[in-house]
């Protein structure tokens, strides 16, 4: 295994490690949910990209095999990373803060995670005509 | 008849890759095993999927892919800056609300998947008419310049991307 091939490998998983790190101590350090959440998607996408794009080259120029798993990897973390957020955010929001605490939506409905959606409403009043 | 056998060519060709990708090796067999799926995964699961958007402009596409990579890589610098050497009381996170002038659900959710990948914002809430979006920024002085970077940046180009 040439020399230079391992300096290039072994970069990309320092870089990668050192994001992952930061990450880690972003989720120590800062100070409530909404914060923290910013830590984990961080390390998702440079700490794991650094380790992946390292499996690549290791694969692809050492081992002479040409691998498609890594991306894969980043394709699945790039689909559930912000789906995953987006749910921890909602439910922070629902339990720990009141509307009033947000800017406005600028628009004549508030935010999804404490209006229902204008159909919703609109299905419930003609419900209740029926009734 | 075509347009029957492949109701969604894109979703066809995509279960083709990740098929070959999970299996790791490009034989005739595997090509012919995924094609399989890819012919009948979306001809099972077409009931499902009523509006099929149309991606129009592959190159725009293809330009927008890598300008989110880039910017992932200069924004996981910044917030890593940000979290290493930033004194706690010094760190002004913001709410900041996007007005989307996007209406399709797919542009919406890429666009949203989007400001959360990029470090330093994540996607918290649509409004409940799907008219805005909810994005909290973790250093921020100016919530205006953030909002009109991911309207100009992002916003503009899945508009040019999706319809």
């Amino acid at each position: 295994m040439a020399l230079w091939l391992e300096i290039i490998v072994s970069v990309f998983l320092v870089i990668g490690g050192v994001f992952g790190i930061v990450g880690s101590f972003g989720l120590v350090k800062l100070r409530d949910s909404m914060q923290r959440l910013h830590a984990p998607t961080k390390a998702t996408t440079l700490g794991v990209g650094g380790v992946l794009i390292a499996s690549m080259i290791y694969f692809g120029a050492i081992k002479g095999t040409l691998s498609f798993h890594e991306l894969l990897i980043t394709l699945f973390l790039f689909l559930t990373a912000p789906i995953t957020a987006n749910f921890i955010a909602k439910s922070f929001m629902a339990r720990n803060m009141k509307p009033t605490d947000l800017p406005d939506t600028t628009r004549p409905y508030g935010w999804s995670v404490y209006d229902d959606p204008p159909g919703d409403t609109e299905m419930q009043e003609d419900a209740r005509l029926e009734d | 008849m075509l347009k029957r056998l492949i109701p969604h060519p894109l979703v066809s060709l995509m279960l083709l890759i990740v098929w070959l990708g999970l299996v790791n090796k490009v034989t005739l067999g595997n090509v012919i095993l995924g094609g399989f799926l890819g012919l009948v995964v979306p001809a099972i699961t077409a009931p499902y999927w009523p509006n099929r958007p149309k991606v129009g402009r592959p190159l725009v596409a293809a330009e927008y892919v890598l300008i989110v990579l880039w910017d992932i890589i200069v924004a996981n610098v910044q917030v890593a800056l940000i979290i290493l050497f930033k004194p706690n009381k010094a760190i002004q996170s913001k709410w900041v609300t996007v007005p989307l002038e996007l209406t399709s659900p797919e542009a919406i959710t890429v666009l949203a998947g989007t400001i959360t990948l990029t470090p330093g914002t994540v996607t918290a809430a649509l409004s409940a008419d799907g008219g805005a979006l909810l994005v909290h920024c973790l250093h921020a002085e100016d919530e205006v310049a953030v909002r009109d970077e991911i309207k100009s940046r992002y916003e503009g180009r899945l508009k040019e991307i999706f319809q």
